[in-house]
């Protein structure tokens, strides 16, 4: 088991955004989060690499224990691959530059060393060309693939994306699923929070359906998507259906 | 009326020049070593580190809420009653530094605060460090946008640090006074005052604009929108 997860509790005031959370990953599993919005999916991320620090509950990665207040949560961040919504590349960074910002400060690489493995991974997600350029000169679509290398030059045991593709025009989600369904199939183990079914249906080990911050069932997903065993999945497939005119 | 301007009044004032740009300078660059610390403790100042913060908070109250004046005659003429002296220039220097430290700590909070705070997260994300995230991912981003403000502060400080002919500094406001004093020249005195600050202050602006512009980065800060 690479990723456990075990009774994950956050509340925001009043509001308890994750009641008690509970899942696990294996090496090179996809699984990917569906639910309705506000639902705790992105705090269920956050949560496992603490950019937001759980109230209770806890999760391990192999052997080490994240949540333990002993942990050295830097280390752990280093292997736990990252992409967010907005991309979130530095700003003031070309793209060169915001692969090797980790390999460098992070992993104590030498320039020559990080530049090597930097330009190896913007070949991979197709953009070697535009490695000199500022993120406010590539596509959306583009940043999220640099972002999504800057993530694999760590050499990460898993990566988070969380809901990767919503800030995208409709013509750009596609280049970036590419790259992701791509990394599926090479075994890098991804936990995706995503609305894009179609990728989910397609690519995914497994799909957990969170509501109310809790997951109401997981499963793999001819089973979810066939015949899902709860009615509230049921409701929700058939409104993002409604929404999205069925898969993409 | 008739005009009088000597040649022999332009040695004393590049002397005073001299030494307006010295104590700007120092003061600048010393006050943005000690504004940065502020601005940085203000805004990251959290959990072990909030004693740092009510300090460096109280510090930027204290030190914008109160005339550089009255701060100029406390530190040269009210310290030395509890043993603490200074020379002119070096209470200048220590007066103008304390109070633009105070200014410029605010312009950079205003800078750092508006990094989104996006960069911070993927730089923690990242794996690295917050004290590196700092360094390498929001500063980067802060310092450039904090030029045209900082400029203002550069600009406002030349003028500013006159007030230091006070306390007897020969600085170019101190040297017009003794010429103007010995000479009965007043008006054609600070006229050529006027006109150093004038040129000085145009020359520096020339310099920060080509700064900003060559550090500028495609989609950073307002330049970025021409």
């Amino acid at each position: 088991m690479l990723l456990r997860v075990e009774d994950l509790h956050k509340r925001y005031g009043k509001e308890e955004v994750l009641k008690g959370v509970s899942f696990s990953l294996d090496k090179g599993e996809t699984k990917v989060i569906i639910g309705p919005s506000g639902t705790g999916k992105s705090t269920l991320l956050r949560c496992i690499n603490r950019l937001t620090e759980p109230d209770r509950g806890r999760v391990w990665l192999e052997e080490v224990e994240i949540t333990s207040p002993k942990v050295n949560i830097n280390r752990i961040r280093a292997q736990i691959g990252f992409v967010f919504q907005d991309f979130n590349l530095f700003t003031h960074l070309t793209a060169l530059d915001n692969v090797r910002l980790g390999l460098m400060r992070v992993k104590g690489m030498s320039r020559k060393e990080a530049t090597e493995r930097a330009m190896a991974e913007l070949a991979r997600v197709g953009l070697a060309d535009k490695a000199n350029a500022y993120p406010a000169e590539l596509s959306g679509g583009q940043q999220q693939r640099v972002s999504i290398a800057r993530a694999l030059a760590m050499d990460p045991k898993l990566i988070l994306f969380d809901e990767p593709t919503s800030a995208l025009d409709p013509e750009l989600i596609g280049e970036v699923l590419a790259v992701m369904e791509d990394l599926a199939k090479t075994g890098m183990t991804m936990l995706v929070v995503t609305h894009e079914m179609g990728f989910a249906r397609t690519v995914a080990d497994e799909i957990i359906f969170m509501e109310k911050g809790v997951i109401v069932e997981q499963g793999p997903p001819d089973q979810l998507f066939q015949c899902p065993k709860h009615p509230r999945t049921a409701e929700f497939l058939r409104r993002i259906t409604d929404l999205y005119g069925g898969t993409r | 009326m008739n005009l009088v301007f000597s040649w022999s009044w332009l040695p004393k004032l590049a002397q005073g020049l001299g030494l307006t740009l010295e104590l700007t300078g120092l003061s600048m660059a010393l006050g943005a070593v000690l504004g940065l610390i502020l601005a940085i403790l203000r805004v990251y100042g959290r959990g072990p580190l909030y004693p740092a913060y009510l300090l460096a908070s109280g510090y930027v109250h204290l030190f914008r809420g109160t005339p550089l004046l009255v701060q100029l005659m406390t530190i040269y003429f009210a310290l030395p009653t509890v043993g603490v002296r200074f020379s002119p220039v070096g209470a200048g220097i220590l007066a103008l530094t304390l109070n633009t430290a105070a200014y410029q700590a605010e312009y950079f909070r205003g800078a750092i605060q508006s990094v989104r705070a996006g960069q911070m997260q993927a730089a923690l994300a990242l794996g690295l460090s917050r004290l590196q995230a700092i360094r390498y991912v929001v500063l980067p981003q802060a310092l450039r946008l904090v030029i045209p403000p900082w400029s203002n502060e550069l600009i406002y400080m030349v003028k500013g640090s006159a007030v230091v002919y006070l306390i007897g500094v020969l600085e170019l406001m101190g040297q017009a006074k003794n010429i103007a004093a010995r000479t009965f020249r007043n008006f054609e005195v600070y006229i050529v005052v006027a006109l150093f600050y004038l040129a000085l202050i145009f020359l520096l602006t020339l310099i920060l604009r080509a700064v900003e512009r060559r550090t500028r980065i495609p989609g950073l800060g307002a330049a970025s929108r021409v």
